[in-house]
């Protein structure tokens, strides 16, 4: 039996070229090629187009980019109409306070459940996961209008706050610790005399710092494109996040007077997230398969 | 130091640090019984009410029991966002889930051996972190009149007059499920490469020793033990469907045209909360709750299937 199955292999080993394989080979690449030209050319375009004057981009299509970067650039930030600058920083300050905030208080509901034993921890962990799918979106209405209760309009408490219940991000911290932290370092602080906050800020959270990191960029991302709930809470023209800016471009009919200004502001949305992705993108490929296949 | 003192009372035999478990877990739920659960009552209170704005007058609130529930289904509004949302959600999930699984079983298949698959699985994952609302900017601005997609077709001789995206009902939503496909189409791959991953590779040898082709192994091994990631993904990407919103919003600018025909459910809803309806809000809201609701809780029998056969936690 063995020798048969050796001399098949031994057999297979000889043929010269293996054709249907050579075929799927093709093929595979053939897609993957038409795939990625498909995910990048928008962006090859908005990059193109962003560094062109508005009457080279209305002439017609070029593969090649012009010289006005720096006259774009100056157009949108110095915008009457649309305080992009603010924009930028603002979205940075709620995506940044999110980032942090979540992902903290994201371990320390993990460490909490995984680290302790008390009577509620099962219908805790099992309450978190099953609210975990519930879109933000239905309870939109209760939410506006309880901010706008508490006087919280055209303020980033509401934004930045909420994140601290972040079940998505909780569960990951939750699945890495089970992986990556022994209870026995819990123990062997707990000997040592070290207090239970201690031990989870200055033992525990260092221990967490790569799923921390990983969780950080995606709770910063999803929060500098969030766009429903901003949108109904930010009125004041000088609070407003990106993306509101990003819809108020489309509204305005834009389009007629600057091309230029129009793309450098959308490049300005989205290639920071884009250059941020591209030096970490290891990691964070890596963390979209640990986070989401439950077992 | 404050902690050193406290040792030897902690030392005593049968200690319960329960009490630590609660303090750590608090903030989380106090946080979501404030931000997420007692807006999620409101908004079911809210929708008994006949509560709106008509110019600045505020009508209501009276209560109406089911009444706004009763008009919503009677409107023929909600079901005719519910049949645009899920036409494009199918639009886009069809092919995101065949090119997933057959960009997954190739990235995954050992005598394929495709090389620079990081390179892939960055570009293919890339467009998912993108804006929303500034990728529909861009498509807008890429297939509006006069924009580079036109002018590529007009230089290519594929169409001899410019073609109007928007005011069509088949190319507008053609190109929000085509952005959708391109947003998820990468995560989809990820997700089940690594279900199949998590196949015993010992199956395959097997399968191979025996003489069964690429293809019969995919029939007849991947598929079956996919089918917990399968259904995972399926799910999730409903419950995003759903939700789908930023991109028709800024696509059609809110107007869901032509003819409403891309107007999505959480774009109705939007509409409602900027008018301050919020009696059809709420009951809106509800609906948009429970369908999402029973769906969750498919996927949280289907996870813990499969930790159970992992021998749990």
């Amino acid at each position: 039996m063995a020798e048969t199955l050796l001399a098949k292999k031994v057999k297979k080993e000889q043929k010269v070229i293996d054709w249907p394989l050579l075929l799927r080979r093709v093929l595979a690449y053939a897609l993957l090629i038409i795939l990625s030209i498909l995910s990048l050319f928008a962006f090859y375009i908005l990059f193109i187009n962003a560094t062109r004057a508005h009457p080279d981009i209305q002439k017609g299509f070029s593969f090649f980019p012009g010289r006005s970067l720096a006259v774009n650039w100056n157009s949108v930030i110095t915008d009457k109409v649309l305080p992009v600058v603010k924009g930028i920083v603002n979205s940075f300050v709620v995506a940044g306070g999110c980032a942090l905030v979540s992902t903290y208080f994201s371990a320390m509901t993990a460490y909490g459940i995984h680290a302790y034993t008390f009577k509620i921890k099962k219908q805790a962990f099992a309450f978190i996961l099953l609210i975990m799918m519930v879109p933000t979106q239905v309870s939109a209405l209760g939410f506006i209008n309880l901010m706008f209760k508490m006087g919280l309009k055209n303020s980033f408490i509401p934004l930045i706050v909420p994140t601290i219940a972040a079940p998505i991000t909780f569960f990951y911290m939750k699945q890495y610790m089970e992986s990556a932290l022994p209870l026995e370092i819990v123990e062997a602080a707990r000997i040592d005399g070290s207090g239970e906050f201690f031990t989870f800020n200055r033992i525990i959270f260092p221990i967490m710092k790569p799923a921390i990191a990983v969780q950080a960029i995606f709770t910063f991302v999803s929060n500098w494109n969030n766009y429903f709930i901003p949108a109904l809470l930010l009125e004041d023209q000088n609070k407003k996040t990106l993306p509101i800016l990003i819809a108020q471009l489309r509204s305005a009919d834009w389009l007629k007077f600057d091309m230029g200004k129009v793309y450098m502001l959308i490049a300005i949305a989205i290639f920071p997230v884009v250059i941020v992705y591209l030096m970490l993108s290891k990691f964070i490929v890596r963390g979209v398969a640990l986070g989401s296949v439950k077992g | 130091m404050s902690q050193m003192t406290a040792t030897p009372l902690k030392k005593k035999k049968g200690i319960s640090y329960a009490k630590w478990g609660y303090i750590f877990i608090a903030p989380f739920f106090i946080v979501y019984a404030i931000f997420s659960l007692y807006p999620l009552l409101s908004t079911f209170y809210y929708s008994l009410f006949e509560h709106y704005r008509s110019g600045l007058k505020v009508i209501g609130p009276y209560f109406v029991g089911l009444e706004n529930y009763k008009a919503l289904f009677t409107g023929g509004d909600l079901l005719k966002y519910a049949g645009n949302t899920f036409v494009i959600w199918i639009m886009g999930f069809i092919p995101q889930i065949i090119v997933s699984m057959l960009l997954a079983a190739w990235f995954t298949d050992l005598r394929l051996r495709i090389r620079a698959q990081g390179f892939f699985k960055t570009v293919i994952y890339m467009p998912n972190l993108i804006m929303a609302t500034a990728f529909a900017m861009l498509f807008f601005t890429l297939f509006s009149i006069g924009g580079p997609m036109n002018d590529i077709l007009i230089d290519l001789h594929i169409i001899s007059q410019p073609i109007d995206f928007f005011a069509r009902t088949g190319t507008t939503r053609g190109l929000i499920a085509a952005m959708n496909f391109l947003m998820w189409y990468g995560n989809t791959t990820i997700l089940v490469m690594a279900g199949i991953m998590g196949i015993d590779p010992s199956l395959f040898e097997a399968a191979e020793i025996d003489g069964a082709t690429s293809g019969q192994a995919f029939r007849k091994i991947t598929l079956p033990l996919m089918r917990p990631i399968l259904i995972y993904v399926m799910i999730t990407s409903m419950i995003g469907g759903i939700q789908m919103f930023d991109v028709p919003q800024i696509l059609t600018n809110g107007k869901g045209a032509p003819n409403a025909t891309s107007t999505t459910l959480v774009m109705f809803l939007n509409n409602h909360l900027f008018s301050k309806n919020y009696g059809m809000g709420g009951a809106l809201s509800v609906i948009l709750f429970i369908i999402s609701a029973a769906l969750s809780v498919i996927v949280f029998f289907a996870f813990n299937y499969q930790s159970d056969k992992k021998g749990g936690n």
